[in-house]
């Protein structure tokens, strides 16, 4: 009896490695975790990933640059106008090609919409991991209008090609403002109505504070970046920070949080959204007038209506569509926020009109690192609540 | 950024501490590069880092890139950040391929192999076993944040980084052959099976 006693009390400190993934709802996409686990507490955790490695950087060493487009945006799938303006900005700051102030503000305007839309996707789906089902649905719902907006706009809801090397490929059509303006108007009374439905929700509450908190010299250390560094206290965003698009223009605020726990991670994101629905508002009261693409014909598509009017332009035309443009050798690297933080764009250009290297310095993949300190020495419900709160994607983690 | 003059005041104070660390500045494209001697790189960077007046307290990126058929070929790319000033500088550390077996004239570029399987979707050869792989001193205890891109660098360049703790594949599964973000990796295919017929019967 004492043997099967002693038994039985080794078995609670037994440590017991247990796989999780990749295929499992809550690890937001195919991130397969090997956690060590004593009872039910986390002691080491180590993230396996790959599994949707698709090598988009060495396709994008053949193709011309204008054509490497689509491929950087189907990296991070949420964020796709991101990754569009992180290449296109890369290349023209390596031809050295000024984009003209509209397109400045279309820019910004869509990289907003498409903030707020993943902002949605995050916390449709974390919600829904901490047992908020209905979350899901009333983010999804507000989703969808951005997606209608982006299908407006663009043709398409997602990876939409939109942004060009000089500017973007068209100009808003007629009704999108109104649209657009309607949005805007309903989403703060939207986002009032999710934190009414989260910041009561007692499960809610007891399952974000005081869970997966890291110290901000730890995350800094760490290169983490985006909402899971200023949610520690640290007011770092590249949008202040660096001089690109329309952003010195316009008012906004940058929020914090305090404690560096899951729950100002919600904070921080949801005030994120309030701020991005104001700087849509003022870049839409802003927009200017005129041409929405640089008037470069070296790099840039001559309009339509030119092509059967004037040779020069198709000339200019056929050049660019089949061979592309030559790019003199150099290399650039150019880093803009993005909803999961310092979204950098390395360009090395051979002279050749091919890029000879792309990397994309993706945020979630540097971010996952700072997984195992929110998650050692806490529960697994714990580790799956700062899981959703990292807001991994892993198409972006494994390019 | 640091400007023209800016980098070559850098420069010469790191001279002082590490003589013969920096062996070229090049400010281009609005951006400030360092070009170091990779034994020293660590030295270099923990003096950005720690040096009164510097500051460059974040790897933004770590990242590498191919220059072939140029020698030496290999770059280390660590882009850093000083956010009090928010100026970001750009360590390289360029790095040759080490001599292989074969007698490879001075200047030469190894001989190109094929650049594209043909349809028949030919594997390439595996490299033999005891490669020769260029190395160079790892950051992580400097940068702990350089622990996933160093071993991303690894995977995709066949960059040994001296001290790493761990490193191994991190994208490419552990078995694969080959180092396929170089230039000189052949693409073009591999054949892939589909089906149980298709692998035994095919």
């Amino acid at each position: 009896m004492a043997e099967l006693a002693a038994a039985g009390g080794g078995l609670e400190t037994e440590v017991m490695t247990i796989n999780i993934g990749p295929h499992h709802p809550a690890t937001h996409g195919v991130l397969r975790l090997v956690v060590d686990l004593e009872g039910e507490i986390v002691r080491d955790l180590r993230p396996v990933i790959g599994y949707v490695h698709t090598g988009i950087e060495k396709s994008c060493e053949d193709k011309s640059y204008w054509k490497v487009i689509p491929f950087v945006e189907r990296m991070d799938y949420v964020s796709y106008f991101f990754q569009m303006e992180a290449f296109c900005g890369a290349v023209e700051r390596l031809v050295g090609l000024e984009i003209p102030a509209r397109a400045k503000y279309l820019r910004t305007i869509f990289l907003e919409l498409n903030r707020i839309h993943s902002h949605l996707v995050w916390l449709g789906t974390t919600a829904l991991d901490l047992g908020a089902v209905s979350m899901l649905w009333y983010c999804f719902r507000e989703r969808d209008r951005i997606l209608d907006l982006f299908e407006m706009a663009t043709g398409q809801r997602m990876h939409t090609r939109y942004f060009q090397v000089g500017g973007v490929i068209e100009d808003i059509p007629r009704g999108f403002e109104a649209k657009l303006r309607q949005f805007v108007a309903d989403m703060p009374v939207r986002v009032g109505q999710y934190q009414d439905l989260l910041d009561r929700n007692e499960v809610f509450l007891s399952r974000t504070k005081n869970t997966g908190i890291v110290s901000r010299e730890r995350l800094l250390q760490l290169g983490v970046t985006g909402p899971l560094l200023r949610a520690a206290g640290e007011p770092w965003d590249l949008r202040k920070a660096f001089d690109y698009l329309a952003y010195p223009e316009l008012d906004f605020k940058v929020p914090v949080g305090t404690v560096g726990d899951n729950y100002d991670r919600y904070r921080v994101r949801v005030a994120e959204m309030i701020e991005s629905v104001r700087i849509i508002e003022q870049a839409l009261d802003g927009l200017p007038e005129g041409p929405f693409i640089a008037d470069d014909r070296k790099y840039v598509l001559p309009p339509r209506s030119e092509l059967s009017t004037s040779m020069e332009s198709l000339i200019h035309h056929f050049k660019l569509v089949t061979e592309g443009y030559r790019v003199e050798a150099g290399e650039v690297y150019y880093a803009i926020e993005s909803p999961r933080g310092e979204l950098g764009c390395f360009v090395l250009a051979d002279g050749s009109a091919k890029p000879a290297r792309v990397h994309i310095r993706d945020a979630s993949f540097v971010n996952l690192q700072a997984f195992k300190d929110m998650s050692v020495g806490s529960y697994v419900a714990d580790m799956i609540c700062s899981l959703g709160m990292l807001d991994p994607i892993l198409g972006g983690v494994d390019r | 950024m640091p400007d023209g003059p800016g980098l070559e005041l850098i420069r010469g104070e790191i001279e002082q501490d590490h003589p013969g660390a920096v062996l070229e500045t090049s400010f281009d494209r609005e951006q400030a590069a360092l070009v170091v001697d990779p034994a020293q790189v660590v030295a270099v960077l923990s003096w950005l880092r720690d040096a009164p007046g510097q500051g460059y307290r974040f790897l933004s990126s770590l990242h590498a890139a191919d220059y072939y058929p140029a020698e030496p070929r290999f770059g280390i790319h660590y882009e850093l950040l000083n956010r009090d000033r928010v100026e970001r500088i750009r360590v390289k550390a360029m790095l040759r391929e080490p001599a292989t077996a074969g007698p490879v004239g001075a200047g030469d570029p190894p001989p190109l192999p094929v650049a594209k399987a043909s349809s028949g979707a030919v594997p390439p050869a595996p490299p033999p076993a005891d490669e020769a792989l260029p190395e160079i001193d790892s950051c992580v205890e400097l940068f702990p944040t350089a622990e996933f891109q160093e071993r991303e660098v690894f995977d995709f360049f066949g960059i040994v980084f001296k001290g790493h703790p761990d490193m191994t594949r991190i994208l490419l599964p552990d078995d694969y052959v080959g180092w396929p973000q170089r230039r000189d990796f052949p693409i073009g295919g591999e054949p892939v099976t589909f089906t149980y017929n298709e692998a035994n019967y095919g």
